[in-house]
């Protein structure tokens, strides 16, 4: 019975997780755009510096009509959030971020695969919603999303196969176990490629061309409202939060530090997504998004190539060192 | 989840699968229900994604076929080959399929018009390389048990010895292939775009670079 309680307490600690992670990132952005555009963002709700800012935003969408519009195919279309958001939920559960059995979800044997296997199905999410909404802008973004996708995969997967390539094993907690600080300027070129192919696979702003809220009015959510949409929205910040903690754990060492090592090694972990968090942040701010034909250009033009000479980097520095 | 943990918790050894005699039929374990339960789920997806009149439905119903058949694999404690199936399968072919659906057409509703008159040859088809696939797995794996108690026998380290220590000329002869329908692809998408364009000068001869210049400008005119 002990094994049971076990598994229910971190399954219910990795949902809470889940639930707040997000909403503080996506706090983290109302105030540090605001910020970097000179304004204040929210300062009301809440009392202290507008904190409860996306509770009230949250009581907001549960309060709005739930809308299906007539010609929509019924049961995809409200299928689809779930199928962005559970998926993201599963990431989460194998994030490991603090050494130990104690400090992860779940250890799975293939981690890296089960991850990037798992948030390719989010995305399935997304085409669903611009299918079914019947919504011809609908429809370009999921044409758009799928496109970005195919895309953006290969490199991601290529990279993250040159840190396995590195670590010798394939298992999430293996690999943080495995790192060495010098790593850090060995992958750079890897890590930069992940996380730019992870935030186009997120739809994040500079390769937000799938939801391009001024040209096709939010694409694939174009006729959601209301908790749905919500859900949405938390699935896009569910994925900044699983994205940095996988860019952590694989090209940033994870629970790794100066110092501190023995019992504090997640608060590195989170401060290290944190700082990926806020780069995020930082970009959507500071780039303007790319065009359609710029953004399948990056890939296979630069991304593509770069993770494959990373690779090659690997193998090499791995057969000189073995 | 609790088989994955069955599974991942021992750490993987060699000799896994065993040829028992005490397993009888009629007194089955809870894994093998839940293969025998999961397998017709699987059955039933795909006969309705054969069967429905909905294009984009059937695509969706294939993820649901494609993903019991990872369920199928990791009941089967061959955890690597299920998340590989899903990455491959449902994360990017499917894609592909709904993403050409979607660029040419995916009505929603019923779409009569998709059925072709070759029902009866394809169901001919259809069955007779069911029971070829049928007949090989049955005959090589009569009476092999996998041992859900031992090492699993089929992490990422099992899957991993076996391929590149047994199984290398296949997988290279494999890879060859792919590599030679990647070219093939490429070769004919340039064809067809200078016959487009109606250019008399010769198709440049295609290398890695010029193909993913040929996709990225099919992007562009999209």
């Amino acid at each position: 019975m002990n094994d049971a309680l076990d598994v229910a307490l971190r399954l219910l600690v990795v949902f809470v997780v889940f639930l707040t992670f997000p909403l503080i990132v996506g706090q983290t952005e109302h105030k540090v755009m605001a910020h970097m555009q000179g304004r204040l963002g929210p300062m009301y709700a809440g009392g202290f510096h507008g904190w409860a800012q996306l509770v009230a935003d949250g009581v907001k969408f549960a309060q709005k009509e739930d809308i299906v519009p007539a010609g929509a195919d019924r049961r995809i279309f409200q299928l689809a959030p779930a199928v962005a958001l559970l998926p993201y939920l599963l990431v989460l559960l194998v994030i490991p971020i603090g050494p130990g059995e104690g400090a992860v979800g779940e250890v799975v044997d293939a981690g890296i695969f089960f991850v990037l296997a798992v948030m390719g199905v989010g995305v399935l999410g997304s085409l669903m919603a611009g299918w079914a909404s019947a919504n011809k802008f609908s429809l370009l973004g999921g044409l758009r999303t799928a496109a970005q996708l195919l895309a953006y995969e290969l490199p991601m997967l290529l990279t993250a196969a040159s840190v396995a390539m590195a670590a010798g094993t394939v298992s999430l907690p293996g690999i943080v176990e495995a790192f060495q600080w010098w790593w850090l300027p060995w992958q750079i070129v890897g890590a930069i490629v992940f996380f730019t192919a992870g935030l186009a696979e997120l739809q994040r702003p500079p390769f937000d061309m799938p939801v391009a809220d001024s040209e096709i009015i939010f694409g694939a959510y174009t006729e959601y409202t209301g908790l749905r949409f919500a859900l949405f929205l938390l699935a896009e910040y569910a994925g900044i939060v699983v994205l940095c903690g996988l860019t952590t754990v694989l090209f940033l060492g994870g629970w790794h530090g100066p110092w501190g090592a023995d019992g504090l090694g997640w608060v590195w972990t989170l401060l290290k997504s944190a700082i990926l968090a806020f780069v995020v942040i930082w970009l959507r701010v500071t780039y303007p998004r790319l065009r359609e034909d710029q953004l399948q250009k990056l890939s296979w033009t630069l991304l593509v190539p770069l993770s494959l000479a990373q690779i090659a980097l690997t193998g090499i520095v791995k057969v000189v060192i073995a | 989840m609790t088989f994955t943990a069955a599974a991942t918790a021992t750490v993987a050894h060699a000799t896994t699968t065993v040829a028992a005699e005490h397993h009888g039929f009629l007194s089955p374990t809870g894994v093998e229900i839940a293969f025998l339960l999961v397998g017709l789920l699987t059955f039933g997806a795909a006969v309705v994604t054969v069967t429905t009149k909905q294009l984009v439905h059937a695509a969706l119903w294939l993820v649901v076929a494609l993903g019991g058949l990872a369920v199928e694999y990791l009941l089967l404690t061959a955890e690597f080959i299920a998340w590989v199936q899903v990455l491959i399968y449902v994360g990017s072919v499917v894609v592909l399929l709904l993403f050409g659906l979607m660029l040419t057409r995916a009505p929603i509703g019923r779409s009569p018009d998709a059925d072709s008159g070759n029902r009866w040859a394809a169901l001919t088809v259809a069955v007779a390389s069911a029971g070829a696939l049928v007949w090989v797995v049955v005959d090589a794996f009569r009476t092999t048990w996998v041992d859900l108690n031992g090492a699993a026998a089929g992490s990422t380290e099992v899957t991993g010895a076996s391929l590149f220590q047994n199984w290398v000329l296949p997988f290279e002869a494999l890879s060859v292939l792919l590599l030679a329908a990647l070219v093939g692809a490429i070769v004919l998408s340039r064809k067809a775009k200078a016959a487009a364009a109606g250019t008399t000068t010769a198709p440049q001869v295609p290398g890695s670079r010029d193909g993913k210049r040929a996709t990225e400008d099919k992007e562009g005119v999209r």
